[in-house]
């Protein structure tokens, strides 16, 4: 199974393991600070960024899409604020205002034009493709070592080594300040840290998280590895740096499993053809999370 | 073709269609109040995500079973049925574990959705071809709807709408006051029961026609929408049911007119720009209405400060200011007050004198707190009071 498998499974596999990590690490701080649903508001709007970024550039290109993502995720959280602020309505209602009514404009904004000749749909945006990303130069485990077939992996891969790096690169600067801020906001604020602009922040990571990862695997990942892991680390543990590291492991768990399992599943069964592995990644990180609720050492409110 | 559409002018089919989901927006936009008072609305997301799984697995039954598998109501009792197992879900983890209820409602939309997505790819290879639009219930689709599917949902619309009335009274009590509710003997549990339960229905049935991705916006626009035309309950509650119906209506007549619309983006884009109009443009809470009170506010401390300044005798060298009192006649071009200017300005100065006793006074220490630089004291203090305060000013007596 060696060539095959380092052509067809190692590549979206790793991608899926990346996606995962990136979007658990700040969903583990978005989880405590009550704003789980972040995830969730970003990845719809990606949406309508990526198809205004097409329809401006008429093309189907990362540079573009990313930034027009991007621009979205921006928009979309000032727009909650402004909603929130404007209106005195609670967050939760401006957030389900704004990210549907944006979902819809983009949704109506790709009926409307003309995008049957490119890979781009609705379907594509909430299930994503990770079984697309494969890497033709590679012949075995050799390839790992030669540069020549290194340089035929898929885009995506750098790209989520590059989001996942600038992540853990601003957890691990500002990892004392977020923790603080997000345990006891006035005592932070109280030290001087300034709490706005943080929690600004880390919403930006989190967008970096979904939108580098949603180009190649969907919405529902995003949302699920923003919530699952950090839901489950969360009831084997009182401390969060070990939080941390519990939906690190868990969301790699998820990704591994779940790819495993949609790919070869099946196959097990005498099905012939595969499933859907972005589905199959969030079904197993809801499986994790349903065990680690029934049975993890500390799922109670007060243990 | 949109006027047409409009005035149902589109068939039998799309009529019905139209209908039903003017009446699904009038029952949603209603529900959909109680869930916002309660501070709930995201529940809604959580239970329409939560549809996909058992829209697949019906499917899949259905064929299994020997039959086309597109029986619309046979999707939509599995619909149904993962719904409730969602939304149990939710209860669950936020009733037995550390988890909020945000979190919570985020783990179990995305993981049924995964599921539901999973399924989706199964059903894809177990028949290509005869996949039965499936994919319709994510965005809506009632463009080619069938008579019976379409009779269907105007049924089940009107349904849902009756359920919706008959249950508003326990409904607006849970949703306004909570405390006297519990009081009065109505148990909360069971009231927020009846509540996710009217939810679960407006969701499944809003499937065909909004998707299932967009139903929680008809059931929070509306609500959030009609907070900014009223502050009584029982107005928010009608006023939300006529935007969802608004909503609605328009949205899947506009939809009939073209195969290339998708209804549930449409229903959901009407919504919001009632809602932006509303945002901008409410008489009390609107964005004008604060920017034209601020303005207003604006005015007024500055008209106060030029007259002060008049009082004393100071020039006035601000130019908002100077603006001001120019074009109410105060002062002349050059600075000057005019013959009014003075007695307003002394008048201004007088009630600032009084109100310095008033709040070095503390048997006014009540009075004291309406001070705010701009009232008039004759609106905090009666005529005696005045008298009285008026015998403390120190006046510059005569010299001889």
């Amino acid at each position: 199974m060696g060539a095959e498998f380092v052509a067809l499974s190692l590549p979206p596999m790793v991608i899926g393991v990346l996606v995962a990590i990136a979007c658990a690490l700040p969903g583990n701080l978005l989880l405590l600070r009550g704003q789980a649903l972040i995830g969730d508001a970003i990845s719809h709007v990606v949406l309508p960024g990526i198809v205004v970024a097409f329809l401006l550039t008429g093309l189907v290109a990362t540079g573009p899409m990313l930034l027009g993502a991007a621009g979205a995720a921006v928009i979309a959280v000032l727009a909650i604020e402004a909603v929130r602020r404007l209106g005195r309505i609670e967050s939760g209602a401006a957030m389900g205002v704004i990210f549907t009514a944006m979902f819809a404009g983009g949704v109506l904004l790709l009926e409307q034009s003309d995008t049957s000749n490119v890979h781009l749909d609705v379907e594509h945006a909430l299930y994503g493709n990770l079984e697309s990303l494969i890497w033709l130069d590679a012949t075995d485990w050799g390839s790992l070592l030669d540069p020549v077939a290194l340089a035929g992996l898929p885009v995506e891969l750098s790209r989520m080594v590059l989001a996942l790096t600038v992540i853990a690169l601003f957890l691990w600067l500002f990892w004392r300040p977020l923790a603080l801020s997000t345990f006891d906001e006035d005592f932070a604020r109280g030290l001087g840290i300034r709490t706005g602009p943080l929690g600004l922040a880390l919403v930006i990571m989190s967008a970096i998280a979904a939108v580098a990862a949603f180009d190649a695997v969907g919405s529902i990942i995003v949302i699920a590895m923003f919530i699952c892991p950090p839901a489950a680390a969360r009831m084997m543990t009182n401390r969060l740096g070990h939080q941390v590291a519990w939906s690190v492991l868990f969301a790699a768990l998820a990704a591994v499993l779940g790819y495993v399992l949609a790919g070869y599943g099946p196959l097990w069964i005498g099905a012939s053809a595969s499933v859907s592995a972005a589905g199959m990644i969030a079904t197993v990180s809801g499986i994790i999370l349903g065990v680690a609720a029934v049975a993890g050492p500390h799922r109670t409110r007060n243990g | 073709m949109l006027a047409d559409a409009l005035l149902l002018q589109l068939g039998y089919n799309a009529t019905l269609v139209a209908i039903g989901a003017g009446l699904l927006g009038v029952a949603s936009g209603v529900a959909g109040t109680f869930l916002f008072l309660r501070k709930r609305a995201l529940v809604s997301d959580a239970i329409s995500h939560a549809t996909l799984p058992g829209v697949g697995l019906a499917f899949v039954i259905m064929v299994a079973m020997g039959g086309e598998g597109r029986s619309l109501f046979g999707l939509l009792l599995g619909a149904g049925i993962s719904a409730a197992i969602g939304l149990l879900c939710v209860q669950w983890l936020t009733r037995r574990t550390r988890l909020g209820e945000d979190a919570a409602i985020g783990a179990v939309l995305s993981v049924f959705f995964g599921f539901g997505v999973v399924m989706l790819t199964v059903i894809q290879t177990m028949n290509a071809g005869r996949q039965a639009g499936l994919e319709g219930f994510l965005l809506g689709s009632t463009a080619g709807m069938l008579r019976g599917d379409a009779i269907l949902l105007a049924v089940s619309a009107a349904a849902v709408l009756a359920l919706v009335l008959i249950l508003r009274r326990p409904l607006a009590l849970a949703a306004f006051d909570p405390g006297y509710a519990e009081a009065t003997g109505w148990s909360l549990p069971r009231i927020d029961l009846a509540m996710m339960g009217i939810v679960l229905v407006v969701t499944v049935v809003g499937l065909k026609v909004v998707g299932l991705i967009l139903i929680v916006a008809l059931l929070i626009i509306p609500a959030v929408t009609a907070r900014f035309w009223t502050e009584r309950a029982d107005h928010v509650v009608i006023i939300a049911g006529i935007v969802g119906g608004l909503s609605g209506y328009v949205g899947a007549a506009v939809s009939a007119t073209a195969p290339a619309l998708p209804t549930g983006p449409i229903v959901v884009l009407v919504g919001f720009a009632i809602f932006l109009f509303s945002l901008l443009f409410s008489p009390r809470r609107g964005v004008l209405a604060s920017v034209l009170t601020h303005l207003r506010y604006q005015r007024r401390v500055h008209v106060r400060q030029g007259l002060l300044a008049l009082a004393q005798g100071q020039p006035i060298y601000e130019a908002l200011t100077q603006r001001l009192l120019t074009r109410a006649g105060l002062i002349l071009p050059d600075g000057v007050p005019t013959a009014e200017g003075q007695a307003a300005a002394s008048k201004a100065l007088l009630d600032e004198t009084r109100w310095a006793i008033v709040r070095g006074d503390q048997a006014y220490a009540l009075a004291a707190t309406r001070y705010d630089g701009l009232t008039p004291i004759e609106m905090v203090l009666t005529p005696d009071q005045l008298v009285e305060i008026d015998g403390k000013i120190a006046v510059p007596r005569g010299v001889v």
